[in-house]
């Protein structure tokens, strides 16, 4: 095991892959002489030469369309987005041909992409270049949708989406890069895609939890214990496909719910996972599943208002004690 | 509004019980607390209180018959209030009631110029809803639009231990039913009024075939079904081994009569003394007072001793709880006071559950030798056969002496033979001795 930073687990996982199998290229603004906007991708470039590492103009329908021509022709792109606010611009090419590839073509064309960058809230960049997108993408049948919350998670979920022969979106919280923890030293470390992982065990409470949202909700549990309530926390590392059977039965021991995220609270991640509790686990329920969501509003660029628009410990440990009956 | 009279649960393994007699006859007033009926249990006859004011307009389930827990078995509504689609929600296999319904005397028709308060009424939710998934409907009257409101988990686990939710306050927002309520209410027993036993009229049948015995069938009582519910499920999973021994018992009677000569009030048994020892012995050997919970054995601190009694239509073991810690004449007493009113079936339920060792004694019919069947989950029960005088062999002579056989049933899950031996020695070595309760 080594302590390394999310930023350094993700580059050991390209650099890896780079080296372990030649169809694999990287390609975005950026990524080869700058040592990519957040340097994931520093020395790269310079390890694996201008074939296999791509600067691209600032054209993201451009290169995402490029990116699914390489991996129809049998190349394994891995497209960064400088963040995913700007995958806007490309999401033609991502779910009108991307996730739809495979089923168009009769199984003909698989697509083994990987759209990566930063996403979720940033540090005071307001409405635009601060957002979490990913019900968006999770949305769409054909697509993939992974988001990491640890050093180890981002580097053996990142070398199985570059593995995975379907088109995946991994969402790197752009706040996390520096986030450190330990990570396997074996190069086959791999996590596998839609197995959801118990951050913590826990008894009374399940809190769901991805992304940004990990560590706060690791810390509103040892809050709580304190408190005398014991909280399990559970991130799904994959939003597609989503590993409920990992979250009901969860909840068929604790019977309570709270599902943190950044992301806007209509339609989005957390209404599916809520609505498949209530399918799957109606009887095992004591209280009804509380959400602690982004505001509905677009981000905010004031400090104190962007701080108030993104769930805190505070906000989830409230949720906690209000499905805990406790105040 | 109406409330309907469900089944209640009145003792920890009751299924289903049987009415022994209704205090309240159709069209008589109802007020909240008052006792509706009495109602035999697996274990004993327990009085049922209304939970409801009003009439009691309906009664489903007659004296002598059984219904499961939950069922609907009365209606209480006031007197002219519509309560049909109350009975609709009744089983059909319920006796009379297409008689009974024509014969009521208050209209039961809605369009039959509903009266003012069947209006309020139909306002407040009259008509209770379900609750649980369509299973047995629990009634209605909480909240002020007359649902109950219950989290799902909470409903299904009253649905599942046959608890009328409109028993129970809810403590979640709004008065909302939660799983910790109906944990509440499963560990509190229900409090067990003392009613007098009454004589249960029974059916009894007499056939007579050529050739054959005549014989003659009686409905299994609610006793006896669960008397052979508890030894199945005894000696079907529980490996039973027996150890036998006899004891001389000539010290053990001296002290008795002894003891009686001093104070006659104390009425000392033989059986008291059993008592005695076998809870010090039991403490001289925690290995033995101990059961086998499946996945962990349990071993108590103290000797809670079931002392079978047998009654009317079956037998039941009252519990001297820590009769390690317990005089003599503290054990005489209570074991008088226990069997007593186990006889007249007014023991609670919390009296005749959880011994941690069991004795059933025979002697006074007679009986030698016999083996019992432990009662799960204990771990042994020591079955007690007549003394009498028998010629034995003493410093090369033969001599009478007073000699008990007594036999341990022990389950091997958690005893071994060994185990069992030594005390069952200890306990011997005390009874003959009894000098050592002292020492």
């Amino acid at each position: 095991m080594s302590t390394i930073t999310i930023r350094e687990a993700l580059n050991q996982a390209l650099r890896e892959e780079l080296a372990r199998d030649e169809t694999v290229f990287l390609m975005g603004e950026e990524v080869a002489e700058y040592d990519g906007a957040y340097k994931v991708t520093k020395g790269l470039l310079h390890e694996f030469g201008s074939k296999r590492v791509i600067d691209t103009p600032i054209t993201e329908l451009g290169f995402a369309g490029l990116g699914v021509g390489a991996a129809m022709a049998g190349l394994r792109p891995v497209i960064e987005f400088m963040t995913f606010n700007f995958s806007i611009l490309a999401t033609d090419q991502i779910i009108n041909s991307a996730a739809k590839m495979l089923y168009m073509s009769g199984g003909q064309f698989k697509i083994p992409i990987v759209f990566r960058g930063p996403g979720g809230s940033a540090f005071q960049v307001s409405s635009q270049h601060s957002q979490a997108l990913e019900s968006w993408y999770a949305y769409f049948p054909g697509l993939k949708v992974v988001m990491p919350s640890t050093p180890a998670d981002a580097k053996g979920l990142l070398k199985s989406s570059i593995r995975d022969d379907d088109p995946v979106i991994f969402i790197e919280q752009e706040r996390m890069y520096g986030n450190k923890g330990e990570v396997p030293d074996d190069p086959d470390f791999t996590v596998p895609l839609g197995v959801a992982d118990v951050k913590r065990e826990g008894k009374d409470v399940t809190i769901v939890a991805r992304s940004l949202m990990v560590p706060l909700a690791l810390k509103a549990a040892e809050t709580l214990e304190q408190q005398g309530v014991s909280c399990e926390v559970i991130d799904p590392r994959t939003i597609r496909p989503l590993d409920i059977d990992t979250i009901v039965e969860s909840v068929k021991k604790t019977n309570r719910v709270v599902i943190a995220e950044e992301s806007h609270p209509h339609f989005g991640v957390s209404a599916e996972i809520s609505a498949e509790i209530m399918e799957r686990a109606f009887d095992y329920l004591d209280a009804p599943v509380k959400r602690v969501s982004g505001a509905d509003v677009p981000m905010p660029y004031a400090k104190n208002l962007e701080n108030l628009a993104i769930p805190d410990v505070n906000r989830i440990v409230a949720a906690v004690r209000e499905v805990a009956y406790l105040d | 509004m109406a409330t309907k009279v469900i089944m209640p649960k009145l003792s920890p393994t009751m299924e289903e019980g049987q009415i022994s007699r209704w205090l309240k006859k159709e069209g008589d007033k109802v007020s909240m607390g008052e006792p509706l009926a009495e109602i035999d249990t697996d274990k004993a006859t327990m009085e049922m209180q209304a939970l409801g004011n009003g009439v009691l307009r309906k009664i489903l389930i007659n004296e002598g018959q059984s219904a499961p827990l939950g069922q609907l078995i009365a209606v209480i509504a006031e007197p002219d209030e519509d309560i049909a689609s109350v009975l609709s929600e009744a089983p059909a296999s319920q006796p009379q009631e297409q008689k009974k319904q024509e014969q009521a005397p208050a209209p039961e028709q809605p369009q039959a110029q509903p009266q003012p308060q069947a209006k309020a009424a139909a306002a407040t939710g009259a008509v209770p809803s379900r609750v649980d998934n369509g299973r047995q409907p629990q009634p209605a009257a909480i909240s002020d639009s007359g649902r109950v409101i219950v989290s799902p988990l909470a409903a299904r686990m009253a649905a599942e231990a046959g608890i009328d939710l409109r028993s129970l306050q809810g403590s979640g927002p709004g008065g909302r039913i939660i799983k910790k309520d109906i944990e509440a209410a499963l560990t509190q027993p229900k409090p067990a009024p003392a009613a007098p036993a009454y004589p249960r009229i029974v059916e009894t049948t007499r056939f007579q075939q050529a050739g054959a015995s005549a014989y003659r069938d009686e409905p299994a009582t609610q006793i006896r079904q669960t008397i052979a519910k508890r030894l199945v499920t005894s000696l079907g999973p529980v490996p039973h081994f027996f150890l036998t021994t006899d004891i001389e018992m000539d010290r053990a009677a001296e002290m008795r009569r002894g003891i009686n000569a001093l104070d006659p009030d104390l009425k000392i048994s033989i059986n008291d003394v059993i008592i005695k020892v076998t809870a010090a012995a039991l403490i001289q050997h925690p290995e033995v007072n101990a059961s086998f919970q499946e996945k962990f054995v349990r071993y108590y601190e103290h000797a809670d001793i079931g002392v079978a009694v047998a009654i009317e239509d079956g037998l039941i073991t009252p519990v001297v709880r820590a009769a390690d810690q317990k005089s003599l004449s503290q054990i005489a007493a209570e074991v008088r006071e226990l069997a007593e009113r186990a006889r007249s079936k007014r023991l609670k339920p919390e009296e005749y559950t959880g011994a941690t060792f069991s004795i059933s004694n025979l002697g006074m019919f007679g009986i030698d030798e016999f083996t019992a069947v432990i009662n799960p989950p204990e771990g042994a029960i020591l079955a007690v056969g007549a003394m009498t005088p028998k010629p034995v062999v003493r410093d090369n002579e033969i001599v009478i002496r007073q000699i008990m056989r007594v036999t341990m049933s022990c389950d091997h899950r958690v005893i071994d033979g060994a185990t069992g031996a030594k005390f069952l020695q200890t306990f011997k070595k005390i009874l003959e001795n009894p000098l050592y309760l002292v020492v």
